[in-house]
């Protein structure tokens, strides 16, 4: 089962995955309770309502982890919790990481396609 | 509540299982475990076994063994679920399901080639939020130990220190894979994995396996063995909470409050300690979830031997751990619980013995910190 097939089977996010498709990135919020929450699913796993809707996010986050792998001639490989300006925290990848990245950095989403095929959301330094 | 006993324990003494093959290696343990309680196979009726076990929950291993039960449990919560399974045999016996518990762990991935513990994915909800990133076990821990260091100010040479108490204690070990004595210069001058873990941040992989037995009281009292009871156990799931997400604290929080309330004690009551160790982080994180030290404190408790049995406050994995000693099927609790019954019966190596040792707890994690993880803590008295 390559990634492509893990995401439909796992049809709760399609919403996500077809933004991501087009380079746009979506949060899921329940509208009965008003959170925002990643993984995104079908049901609120604060509420349990079946109410969640997915709604574009600034893309905009800060380093809350990070752990980073140097591998001779290679760029800085750098996976990483995010804690989004919409307040969930997810998983992700720093992309075109400095040596200095760090916990608290800001950061801006971008994406990339995964050779399974599906398109994700990964994340670059953002400090201006 | 009747108690339950554990009566027998052993751990296979290979490091790497080549010509023995998994279910063989399930059994070697299982009949080691009986043969150290003074029972058979024939006693048997109760298994337990997790995901390590080949085949659907308990079935094939039951048929390989040839064995008839009329109670079973395939819990798994990855490493920890051996002591998970410790507090549901207890369970099981206190309610009258069986007599005689046998829980078995094996693996091989050293013979079989697998390198390290990463996962293929699986069809979970989870799984395309995590799988396209392809965080590495080491990257995941390595998240966990950035993030306490950033709000504790915990230093790498802290962390070094779980790895030094640990090879103190496998340098008595002749099953140990790794028995050199190591310095805090030895492990944070490693090679780095993934920072801020270095090699020696990690546990060894190897094959091998384990079993224990555990039986009723009075089935306990025909038995020749040290009377060693489960007097309390707690488990319980940490994940990512919808995406709120605190890296730096486990489900060893809930577990293990809840045994020490079920066992009536508190942490400065315990005298040994076996504590999943994974990572050197994966210690530090529990040793404060667990109440051994303020959430925050884990370094400095750590540091400077305090875990090194005859020499600091908490004498911990004193056969090596999985950091020295043995990981096998990259699941390290069925020997936390297997070490933590030798010191009970003052079984342990004379070197690293816990002089009167009556009160010991053993703790696992397993799956995965900064994911999916089970937490599973039992509480073991010696009477």
């Amino acid at each position: 089962m390559d990634l492509s097939d893990l995401a439909q089977a796992n049809f709760d996010a399609q919403p996500y995955w077809d933004a991501t498709a087009k380079g746009e990135f979506v949060v899921a919020r329940c509208t009965t309770c008003g959170e925002a929450h990643h993984y995104p699913r079908a049901v609120c796993p604060f509420c349990r309502a079946e109410t969640v809707t997915f709604e574009p996010a600034s893309g905009k986050g800060e380093i809350y982890s990070l752990a980073i792998t140097r591998m001779p001639d290679k760029p800085l490989r750098v996976v990483a919790y995010v804690t989004l300006a919409e307040g969930p925290t997810m998983m992700t990848k720093i992309i075109d990481a400095p040596d200095d990245v760090a916990i608290g950095d800001p950061v801006r989403v971008d994406f990339q396609t995964h050779p399974e095929g599906l398109t994700v959301p990964v994340f670059r330094l953002d400090r201006n | 509540m009747s108690a339950a006993y554990i009566m027998g324990a052993y751990e296979h003494p290979t490091r790497k299982a080549e010509g023995i093959s998994v279910a063989q290696l399930h059994m070697q343990s299982a009949a080691g475990a009986l043969a150290d309680a003074g029972l058979s196979f024939d006693d048997v009726d109760g298994y337990f076994c997790a995901g390590d076990a080949p085949g659907l929950g308990p079935m094939s291993m039951l048929e390989y063994m040839n064995l008839d039960v009329h109670h079973f449990d395939s819990t798994d919560s990855g490493g920890s679920a051996y002591l998970v399974h410790v507090a549901h045999a207890a369970q099981a016996i206190a309610s009258g399901k069986c007599n005689v518990a046998l829980i078995t762990l094996a693996g091989r991935p050293r013979a079989a080639g697998m390198k390290s513990a990463k996962m293929p994915p699986a069809p979970t909800p989870d799984t395309p939020f995590e799988a396209p990133y392809s965080p590495s076990v080491v990257e995941m821990y390595g998240m966990v130990a950035a993030r306490h260091m950033h709000e504790f100010g915990t230093t790498r040479e802290q962390l070094a220190w779980i790895k030094v108490a640990a090879s103190h204690h496998a340098q008595h070990n002749e099953h140990a894979m790794l028995r050199k004595v190591v310095t805090v210069e030895d492990v944070v001058n490693s090679p780095l994995v993934s920072a801020p873990l270095h090699r020696l941040d990690c546990c060894v992989v190897s094959d091998g396996g384990g079993a224990l037995v555990m039986t009723s009281e009075s089935v306990a009292k025909s038995l020749a063995r040290p009377l060693v009871k489960l007097r309390g156990a707690g488990e319980a799931v940490g994940h990512a909470n919808g995406g709120r997400v605190d890296l730096t604290t486990s489900a060893a929080n809930v577990s293990g409050p809840r045994a020490f309330a079920e066992a009536g004690i508190t942490p400065g009551d315990i005298k040994y300690a076996s504590i999943y160790d994974s990572f050197t982080i994966t210690v530090l994180v529990a040793l404060e979830d667990l109440g051994f030290c303020e959430k925050g404190k884990g370094g400095a408790f750590v540091a400077d031997g305090n875990l090194i049995s005859g020499q600091g406050k908490l004498p911990f994995n004193t056969d090596g751990g999985g950091l020295c000693n043995n990981h096998p099927s990259n699941r390290g609790g069925m020997t936390k619980v297997i070490e933590a019954v030798r010191q009970l019966r003052g079984e342990a190596h004379p070197a690293v013995q816990v002089q009167n040792c009556d009160l010991a707890l053993a703790h696992g994690t397993g799956g995965s910190l900064a994911t999916r993880h089970g937490s599973a803590t039992v509480i073991l008295e010696r009477l």
